[in-house]
């Protein structure tokens, strides 16, 4: 019995700013559901940050899951594997979540058949036998990338660029944003198996520790997982204060290890490696089980969907397909978004493939999804508040609106996350993070003009 | 009566000082400047527009001060007449050029390239581009926000209610390609503006294959070269599914016009075609 009217853990958080808007987790309670393969697979070739994947098979291959279908093309991109059985019909293009028709490789599916080398079986398998280049290596063949949705190749991450080494690992494990639950789910239904890949990903990036980064609003995954680091070396848990953008890199890292990251410097400056926790089962599939990644656990939720669920889906499902799954588009719909409220995309029709970064899919009733109208300015300094990065939101905005790239530049823009907190926050219903990613956009081109 | 004659010369003795400082200071740092500079600055329309490529017009009258001859020194708002002018005060040849215009290359209207979303957004084309392909199929065309009318200093430039696209007003223009450079989609270009004011251009920049832009709007060019066959003076060129009309070549003959299957090359200012009585 606990007579101390103190909680056990105070939960920590970054320095400024942030929100807390409604946390909807609808699906929170829904365990993990595995979606049939679709008919045809669209599989974009860009599934990364960086270059475009090439495409190795041509119309009319045939291929099982986990065959390499796109090689990484250059130092920043990454392998895409197919995640159906069957024949390719064709390479050809197709809207994708950018809203632009981009290059893709169609393939007609035929059955279930996987690669011979990839490992079933649902045994934990606990041993490590590799060593840590052999470990980047098998992640980079595997073509896994950031689970968290800035899908940036993890074998990258893991190699530090010269001068710099990395002291901790941090695993992101937050899920700040509302309505999506698919990193919870897994924590609770694969922790044997994620605490693993952390191992993986403690050896392969040489660091000694780990720190796990839970929300509050996950105490169940807490306690689950504070009970199974006893059994580890190194790992430890870090219960979050409930507050968006918690679960961005270098905020994270601020709440957890008190150390701010530098205007344009990478974490690994500080000493930081930070991976979503999804990536670090993806990596023990890839280590422990030679899975390349080809699937992935999307919740699909809303406040009028009637089967809100978090479903494992494979890479080029049409979200048709999860809509169908959840019990159809609700009447009500009036925009699809692809990711969270906060930073996700709103697409232009169902057929949008699923792709690596998608972690959710939301269906927004049609009265909470219309802007209203833009109004001046009332320089009430709300959104400077709630900057996360201490930016001055207003003033970039104007700058966008009036194509001052410069002046943009000169006030810090490349230092924005785009987290939305500003939009979120404006009274006079500004699109103030439009505005901004098109500063960042051309001052951005300006100054690789300069070099 | 001492302490006012005291004041007074005091007053006067500090209004001296400092009209001699001034006067000193000021031969000291005298900038020297060509007078001519100011001369021609003052002929200038003054619209601080950049048409000329330099920063406003004081910065024209600069160059062309420094310059040996006006070869490449054009105000495109002024024109031959004013370029004349400048060449006399400067004692040198006045080049003269081709008058040229802005010219908006979609046809895209609602009638013709339907839309299947709705754009929530802020307002601002080069936001949209930015962030998807727009609210019809076809992501090159003209999105309306009207980029190229904020950018414009001369009133030439305003969207039609109707069509929802930009239309020049010709005798407003004076081509310094403001709204060339605002267009997130290039689609206005500067093209000669020709005899009569008549001419003719590819009113479309899609660059998707034929089948696609044609699916996304009934006027699109498909790329199918039966102007380029038609043409006899080399004019039209096909690349990346899109064909283009060089105006330096093309004789106005209106060839390519009537053989367009799509509809999709516009001629400006012509003269309605006689109709020919086909002789059974």
């Amino acid at each position: 019995m606990d007579f101390f009217p103190f909680k056990k853990y105070t939960s920590r958080s970054f320095r400024i700013g942030g929100i807390h808007p409604p946390e909807c987790k609808l699906s929170a309670g829904n365990p993990i559901v595995a979606l049939s393969p679709p008919e045809t697979a669209v599989i974009p070739i860009v599934q990364s940050l960086g270059i475009p994947s090439s495409p190795v098979v041509k119309k009319g291959d045939r291929v099982k899951v986990g065959t390499l279908i796109a090689r990484s093309n250059g130092f920043v991109s990454a392998n895409i594997h197919s995640s159906v059985s069957g024949i390719v019909r064709k390479i050809d293009e197709i809207t994708d979540q950018s809203g632009y028709l981009r290059t893709a490789i169609f393939i007609d599916v035929e059955g279930d058949e996987w690669s011979e080398e990839i490992d079933r079986s649902e045994e934990l398998v606990k041993e490590i036998k590799l060593s840590p280049r052999e470990i980047i290596g098998v992640i980079e063949k595997n073509g896994i990338v950031g689970l968290g949705g800035a899908t940036f190749p993890t074998h990258i991450k893991l190699t530090p660029p010269a001068g710099m080494t990395a002291e901790v690992l941090v695993i992101n494990a937050v899920e700040c944003e509302p309505y999506l639950t698919s990193d919870h789910r897994l924590m609770l239904e694969k922790s044997d198996e994620i605490l693993v890949g952390i191992e993986l990903l403690m050896k392969a990036a040489q660091v000694k520790k780990a720190v796990i980064g839970i929300e509050d609003n996950k105490a169940d995954a807490i306690r689950l997982f504070s009970e199974k680091v006893r059994h580890y070396t190194g790992i430890e848990v870090v219960a979050l204060k409930v507050q968006y953008p918690q679960g961005s890199e270098k905020h994270l890292i601020d709440a957890i290890l008190h150390r701010q990251v530098g205007s344009g410097q990478l974490p690994v400056s500080v000493g930081a490696v930070v991976q979503n926790v999804g990536t670090a089962f993806a990596v023990y599939e890839a280590v422990q089980k030679n899975k390349p990644l080809v699937e992935r656990v999307v919740t699909i939720s809303g406040k009028s969907v009637h089967r809100p669920s978090n479903l494992l889906v494979r890479v080029g499902t049409p979200i048709r397909q999860l809509i169908d799954a959840a019990g159809g588009l609700p009447e009500d719909t009036g925009k699809i978004i692809v990711g969270g409220p906060m930073m996700g995309k709103a697409v232009v029709n169902m057929e949008i493939p699923v792709v690596k970064g998608c972690s959710g899919v939301l269906l927004m009733p049609s009265l909470e999804s219309q802007r209203t109208k833009m109004k001046p300015c009332i320089r009430c300094s709300r959104c400077v508040q709630v900057c996360p990065m201490g930016l001055e939101p207003y003033l970039l905005g104007a700058a966008g609106e009036l194509s001052l790239w410069d002046r943009a530049e000169h006030e810090r823009v490349m230092d924005c996350i785009e987290c939305g907190c500003c939009s979120f926050t404006c009274p006079a219903n500004r699109p103030l993070v439009d505005f901004i990613r098109l500063c960042k956009a051309k001052a951005g081109a300006i100054i690789r003009a300069r070099k | 009566m001492n302490i006012i004659l005291l004041s007074t010369l005091l007053l006067a003795a500090i209004g001296g000082i400092s009209a001699v400082i001034l006067n000193v200071v000021a031969r000291r740092f005298q900038v020297d400047e060509d007078d001519r500079v100011r001369l021609i600055e003052e002929i200038l329309p003054a619209a601080n527009c950049g048409g000329c490529g330099y920063p406003g017009c004081r910065g024209f009258a600069e160059a062309c001060v420094k310059a040996s001859t006006l070869a490449g020194l054009r105000c495109p708002v002024g024109g031959d007449e004013l370029m004349a002018k400048v060449g006399a005060m400067l004692g040198v040849a006045a080049p003269t050029s081709v008058q040229m215009i802005a010219v908006v290359r979609c046809n895209g209207t609602c009638d013709h390239r339907p839309k299947i979303n709705r754009y929530d957004g802020a307002q601002s084309c080069a936001v949209e581009s930015m962030l998807y392909g727009g609210d019809t199929g076809c992501s090159y065309g003209c999105l309306s926000h009207g980029d190229c009318v904020k950018a414009c200093r001369f009133d030439a430039i305003y969207i039609n209610r109707e069509t929802l696209l930009p239309e020049v007003i010709e005798d407003k223009c004076t081509a310094c390609g403001a709204c060339v450079k605002a267009c997130p989609k290039t689609i206005i270009e500067m093209r000669k503006k020709g005899p009569g004011s008549r001419r003719i251009f590819v009113n479309c920049v899609n660059k998707d294959k034929g089948a696609v832009s044609r699916k996304a709007c009934s006027v699109s060019c498909i790329a199918c070269g039966k102007c380029q066959q038609a043409c006899n003076y080399n004019a039209i060129t096909l690349s990346d599914n899109l064909a283009y009309i060089d105006y330096n070549m093309c004789s106005l003959c209106r060839a390519c016009v009537e053989v367009c299957p799509t509809s999709a090359i516009a001629e400006l200012n012509f003269p309605a075609k006689k109709r020919q009585e086909s002789v059974d």
